[in-house]
């Protein structure tokens, strides 16, 4: 109990320090912001956000019935604008947690147990590091079918390699430390030391990776959609994009386009942000610089 | 280690290379396996289509036999004709459709790189010069949020503004076809057909290059030499000129070919949006068209891009660190 009470009081401290860092404070709101759109979507008065409507409709400009105006088959931008929140923040975190996940997984065990397991991991590591991360997502996608969930997968398997590079190299300094020494020393196991003894150590680390990787996934699903490789069932802001490229009215029906251009670059510039100010404020020598 | 110095380094980064690419075509030719359905049923819908024509088409796209059949033929054809087999929905070697885009993609991508480095290396070093002033924080969030939109979302704002709002550059494609210009006025068009797709990939670059010259500038800058240099009385712009500089730059060189994966990425965005006629437009319309094997083509295309430029990299690394040549460690 009193473990987590102190793990809770250094997230809240964490959580200071990354407010009094000023891209960090921008990068928070602008994600309480989509997370609270996100949560309270269906009563933000919005429509099925893929529901056509009448051919009347087609194509018109902002108005009170329609805030943003409709697209090419009738249907409420403004709804999908709201909706296309969800759909990249869903793709954002669940990416992201697989791209963590198997990326610490990788670099743990890789760092810890050196030698052949390590030499063999990291040369798939780096296989996959060179191989041309938009083409290959752009192939795999088309040949899987396009749908979030394939989407989230190929983005997983695209950036888990950068993550167990980063968390191997931090493993490699940790193992050598006096208390991992002394833990084995008494005979505990690999797997708690591995778990038990090092992984709370990357833990920050991870969390940096994590941030870094939602950005990768948000941005990766609006360039596959917007190359017509979103899933067909829901809509993206990359796909609100592509239908009005596709269909020709880019320069005709602005506010079919400025929405989504506008919610992809803040959304984007705000997570970059956040990367920056929490990889700041991990850096050894901020908080005293700070006075804090 | 068998091999010491700088021959047995580039020997082990050549064999690498080597084995990465041929890695690359196995997992080539297993993606191309993956596509769910039959690829010439795609082709062919109607079923009135003679059983001769069909197993034509089986042959020609190398579906017949079994799996290690079908890699001996796709290897054998790949490396004794160099063939990547034809396009579904052109019906011209895959190897000619791309070879035709490489030009006018090295044209776009070179321009942009080129301008970025230098913009990018001069802004950053300002920026790493003058550490904590105003004029460095706008630079780096300027940069950083560069860095971070999509290409695509660049390029969409740089065509509604400056194409169809202001109406001074053309909407897409590399000429006005109908204009039939020749000589000099030929690329007086194709340029201005250019800045905008180059601009919006260039854009990124600049971030890119100014982010590193910053760190690099400032690692530098905190040497000793600089530090003695300043000492003896050297004026400060002699120091930016000759000793920091000039230390700064190296690193930079290493991110064009680093950053090799980005451009490709960015290249495929800019010409898609601005119709470019390069390999990254025949990528997006090639997956319009679900053309699996002008996919594949392109895709191997990247990926030995990628490792030749990496093992560029590598090697004049390799070549100017010291450690490197004497101890032959990585």
């Amino acid at each position: 109990m009193s473990r987590l009470l102190k793990e809770l009081r250094s997230v809240k401290e964490s959580l200071k320090l990354l407010m009094s860092h000023k891209m960090g404070m921008a990068g928070i709101v602008v994600f309480g912001i989509l997370g609270i759109i996100c949560i309270f979507a269906p009563y933000l008065r919005t429509i099925d956000p893929m529901e056509t409507g009448v051919i009347e409709n087609i194509l018109q400009p902002p108005s009170a019935q329609f805030w943003f105006g409709t697209d090419h088959l009738a249907r409420d931008v403004w709804s999908q604008t709201i909706y296309g929140a969800r759909i990249a923040l869903l793709v954002g975190f669940v990416a992201a947690f697989f791209t963590v996940g198997i990326g610490t997984l990788v670099g743990l065990v890789a760092g810890y147990f050196g030698g052949i397991v390590e030499d063999v991991l990291m040369s798939i590591t780096d296989f996959f590091l060179m191989l041309p991360y938009l083409p290959l997502m752009i192939v795999l996608t088309a040949v899987l079918g396009p749908s979030i969930w394939n989407i989230i997968f190929v983005v997983s398997i695209v950036y888990w390699p950068y993550t167990a590079r980063v968390i191997r190299s931090q493993v490699l300094s940790l193992k050598q430390r006096a208390f991992v020494e002394s833990s084995r020393s008494v005979g505990a196991s690999d797997s708690l030391l591995i778990f038990g003894e090092i992984m709370p150590n990357v833990v920050p680390l991870m969390f940096a990776e994590a941030v870094l990787m939602v950005t990768s996934a948000i941005y990766s699903e609006a360039v596959l959609a917007f190359l017509g490789l979103g899933d067909p069932t829901t809509i993206s802001w990359g796909m609100m994009l592509n239908f009005a490229f596709q269909t020709g009215y880019i320069g005709r029906a602005p506010w079919w386009v400025i929405p989504p251009v506008v919610c992809i670059c803040a959304t984007i510039i705000a997570f970059t942000f956040l990367g920056t100010a929490v990889s700041d404020i991990m850096k050894p020598g901020y908080r005293e610089a700070r006075g804090l | 280690m068998a091999l010491k110095g700088f021959a047995g380094f580039a020997i082990r980064k050549v064999s690498r290379a080597v084995i990465t690419i041929f890695i690359m075509i196995c997992v080539n030719f297993v993606l191309f396996r993956m596509v769910p359905g039959d690829p010439v049923r795609m082709l062919f819908k109607d079923p009135r289509v003679p059983a001769e024509i069909i197993l034509a088409m089986y042959e020609r796209f190398g579906l017949t036999g079994s799996l290690w059949e079908q890699f001996g033929a796709y290897l054998r054809q790949l490396f004794v004709y160099g063939d990547l087999g034809y396009s579904f929905s052109r019906s011209v070697p895959v190897v000619e459709l791309i070879a035709g885009r490489i030009p006018q993609t090295l044209l776009m991508v070179g321009t942009a790189i080129l301008i970025a480095a230098v913009v990018g290396t001069i802004l950053g070093a300002i920026a790493g010069w003058k550490t904590g002033t105003r004029f460095d924080s706008i630079i780096v969030s300027l940069s950083l949020g560069m860095y971070a939109v999509p290409t695509f979302v660049l390029g969409i704002i740089l065509l509604l503004f400056f194409a169809l709002y202001l109406g001074i550059f053309p909407l897409g494609g590399m000429t006005a076809i109908a204009a039939g210009l020749t000589g000099w006025a030929y690329w007086k068009d194709v340029l201005w057909h250019l800045v905008l797709p180059a601009t919006s990939v260039l854009i990124w670059y600049v971030g890119a290059y100014v982010i590193v010259t910053r760190n690099s500038m400032q690692d530098v800058l905190d040497q000793d030499y600089i530090t003695s240099a300043r000492a003896k009385g050297v004026k400060e712009s002699t120091i930016l000129r000759r000793h920091a500089l000039r230390n700064a730059i190296l690193p930079v060189v290493t991110i064009t070919g680093i950053h090799v994966a980005w451009a490709i990425a960015g290249v495929i965005q800019a010409e898609t949006v601005f119709g470019w006629p390069g390999v990254g437009r025949l990528m997006y319309s090639s997956v319009m068209a679900r053309d699996y094997p002008v996919l594949q083509g392109l895709f191997l295309l990247f990926g030995v891009v990628l490792v030749l430029a990496n093992l560029v990299v590598d090697l004049i690394y390799g070549y100017i660190d010291p450690r490197i040549k004497v101890g032959g460690g990585e």
